[in-house]
């Protein structure tokens, strides 16, 4: 860990506005949410595609688009479900999306690995593992040469460590000092491969140190440990003091991809992360302020519930592309 | 007017438009190094002193900095982005190929990525792997638009409708037309230099442009071959062979109106190309013209084209590889039979 030391979460809770605890938990709660929807739709085969979902690692997302501002852009990836709804991205654009209409996000032209919505903050996810490093790095330089106080946020896993993108893009963002929020999910595997099989250090945040630049490592499942080090890393973007590597630990719930049984993974293993789940953590601390209780969250969850439920109800009668629109959106 | 070179109008292309447009700006390697070369080719010369915000003097990344220049153009900058040697594009071609060209299509229109990418290729007695003809390679790239200019004139305005247009252009340069001067001059090189008109002017991205026109056949080729067709053609006007030589420049689109033209008018086409035959950009406008003037053709396309090999080093080897003056005008005679 680094030399901040977070204080214990039931005091320090009590620092944060109400409203802004409840949002967290609504936007998790929207992720897994969606995430099952999604994989009951695809596994009734009514979806098509492929899927890579994020449950298990809601707290990443949430946690550092928290900490962003609304001009504030981030970059994602082939799992990229999570980081779309919590910066703000509609369930309902989304669904649409992977349903390919031609109401979705991406007009069905991107699909579940390319989600994204530029006027969101959010650039299509790059799913060519570790492409989207060096862009979020060109993202930030275009902010330091407008000199606009705008960061970037880039989701990548620990798989995105090994590839020459990484190691390029962290060290222009470092030369430039860019305002590049580097942020490694490190769900210990790269679809089936065990981390330890291919890195020598697992020890991410580490790497920070080599370019020149601050890095650090954060319990990933851990929602305000996730949004303050996000917050202060931001910050000193927002300084010019250049760019952040933050490590997340967390761990994905369901299989790399569609239907994917993860049996690399062993019981042991997924019984100790089942029950370090952020969303359950969350709640736990949530509940011991005074003035959120059970009822609170049950409202959100049926809030959520319904907004899911009306979205996937649009997607299936969402209109499906002409097959004309093949030929636009090639060039400007 | 004024008499330039290749390296010469493109630096003052560069200039205007970074001049006009504070959007606009140069990543690379070894570009704004003071006593440096300004690029491999001397086309960024200098530019550092007008400019010393926007000349991005990049580490040899060039994955890295293509995907930094693709960023930077989502956002709404224009970046012109060098890369020393076209064969590095093999690097980069993830960047290019996967997000560059995609961008727009994945985001379902939303996204542009206004990116201009100067690309030196030829064989210029460097070896196999600063040599290679990379156009081939992009042209069946769908969201790219790919270009190669042959002289100062289309060179200076291709640049600028580059710069101005909201999607990647590939700008292909030969490393024997540049003209560059002083320790980068390259021996062999072939004068590319144009009148330079002191008013603007802009050349389009998509359009052919007839040479030396002629009745009796239709040669195609861009960059260096386009010269030498050019003097194939002289030579061949003295045995009573009127060659019409277009330099097809616009390879992606290829332009196929300008072409076409020709090619109804004469019925017999060579085309010719610095590269290997096998997958080459002449394979494409020969199925092209096959397709939309099979029916005008009096005689089968000849192709001209490297071997399938990769470029050597000897130059004797060298000179072997590349298309040359009396192959291209065998193959015209050839035509004629």
């Amino acid at each position: 860990m680094s030399k901040h030391i977070p204080s214990e979460p039931e005091s320090r809770i009590e620092k944060y506005d109400r409203d802004f605890l409840l949002k967290l938990y609504e936007s998790m709660r929207l992720i897994r949410q969606f995430e099952d929807e999604v994989k009951f739709l695809f596994l009734e085969g009514t979806m098509p595609g492929t899927i890579h979902q994020c449950h298990g690692q809601e707290a990443t997302a949430v946690g550092v688009c928290a900490a962003l501002h609304n001009d504030d852009f981030i970059t994602s990836t082939f799992r990229g479900h999570g980081h779309a709804l919590a910066k703000g991205l509609t369930a309902r654009e989304m669904l649409d999306e992977l349903f390919g209409a031609a109401t979705g996000c991406c007009k069905g032209k991107g699909g579940s690995m390319h989600m994204g919505n530029i006027e969101k903050g959010m650039i299509p996810g790059i799913a060519i593992v570790g492409g989207g490093i060096p862009i979020a790095a060109g993202i930030g330089l275009a902010f330091k040469m407008r000199r606009t106080p705008q960061v970037v946020a880039c989701f990548f896993g620990d798989g995105a460590v090994a590839e020459g993108a990484f190691h390029e893009g962290l060290n222009m963002a470092a030369i430039w000092d860019l305002p590049v929020l580097f942020v490694c999910e490190n769900n210990l595997y790269g679809a089936s491969t065990r981390i330890d099989k291919v890195m020598k250090n697992i020890k991410i945040s580490d790497r920070a140190a080599r370019y020149g630049f601050r890095g650090e490592t954060v319990d990933g499942n851990d929602l305000l440990a996730v949004y303050e080090a996000s917050a202060r890393a931001a910050e000193e973007c927002r300084k010019g003091q250049g760019p952040v590597l933050l490590e997340l630990l967390t761990y994905r719930r369901t299989g790399h991809s569609r239907r994917d049984p993860c049996h690399y993974q062993t019981t042991d293993e997924r019984e100790a992360w089942f029950s370090n789940d952020p969303i359950e953590r969350f709640i736990k601390i949530l509940l011991t302020r005074s003035d959120i209780g059970q009822t609170d969250l049950d409202r959100i969850e049926a809030k959520v519930s319904r907004e899911i439920i009306d979205a996937v109800e649009q997607a299936r009668n969402a209109s499906q592309p002409a097959a004309d629109d093949l030929l636009t959106d090639v060039y400007a | 007017m004024k008499r330039q070179g290749i390296a010469e109008s493109l630096r003052d292309a560069i200039a205007e438009e970074m001049e006009r447009d504070e959007t606009v700006f140069c990543i690379g390697e070894d570009i704004a190094v003071p006593g440096g070369w300004g690029g491999a080719f001397t086309v960024t010369l200098g530019l550092e002193n007008k400019f010393p915000d926007r000349m991005i003097n990049t580490p040899i990344a060039e994955l890295g900095f293509f995907g930094v220049a693709i960023g930077a153009a989502m956002m709404g900058m224009r970046p012109i982005v060098d890369v020393q040697y076209g064969d590095f594009l093999f690097l980069a071609s993830d960047q290019i190929i996967n997000n560059a060209a995609k961008m727009r299509y994945m985001s379902g229109g939303k996204c542009k990525v206004p990116l201009v990418v100067r690309v030196p290729v030829g064989a210029t007695g460097r070896g196999s792997q600063h040599a290679q003809n990379m156009e081939r390679y992009f042209i069946g790239v769908p969201g790219l638009k790919a270009v190669a200019v042959s002289n100062a004139y289309d060179a200076k305005g291709i640049l600028k409708s580059a710069v101005r247009d909201d999607n990647p252009v590939m700008i292909f340069e030969h490393k024997l037309l540049y003209g560059s001067k002083g320790t980068r001059a390259e021996s062999g090189g072939v004068d590319a230099t144009s009148d330079i008109p002191e008013e603007e002017f802009m050349v389009p991205l998509d359009r052919a442009v007839i040479r030396r026109e002629g009745s009796d056949v239709t040669v195609l080729s861009w960059l260096l071959m386009a010269h030498f067709s050019i003097f194939a053609a002289e030579s061949l006007a003295s045995d009573d062979i009127h060659a019409e030589i277009i330099d097809v420049r616009s390879l992606s689109p290829i332009d196929y109106e300008t072409i076409g033209q020709s090619v109804q008018k004469t019925g017999r086409v060579v085309i010719v190309e610095e590269g290997p035959k096998t997958g080459g950009v002449s394979a494409e406008i020969a199925a092209g013209l096959l397709e939309r003037f099979g029916d005008y053709l009096q005689a089968p396309i000849v192709r001209v084209a490297s071997p399938d090999v990769p470029v050597p080093f000897s130059p004797v080897l060298e000179n072997a590889y590349r298309p040359d003056i009396p192959r291209i005008a065998e193959a015209v005679r050839h035509q004629m039979l």
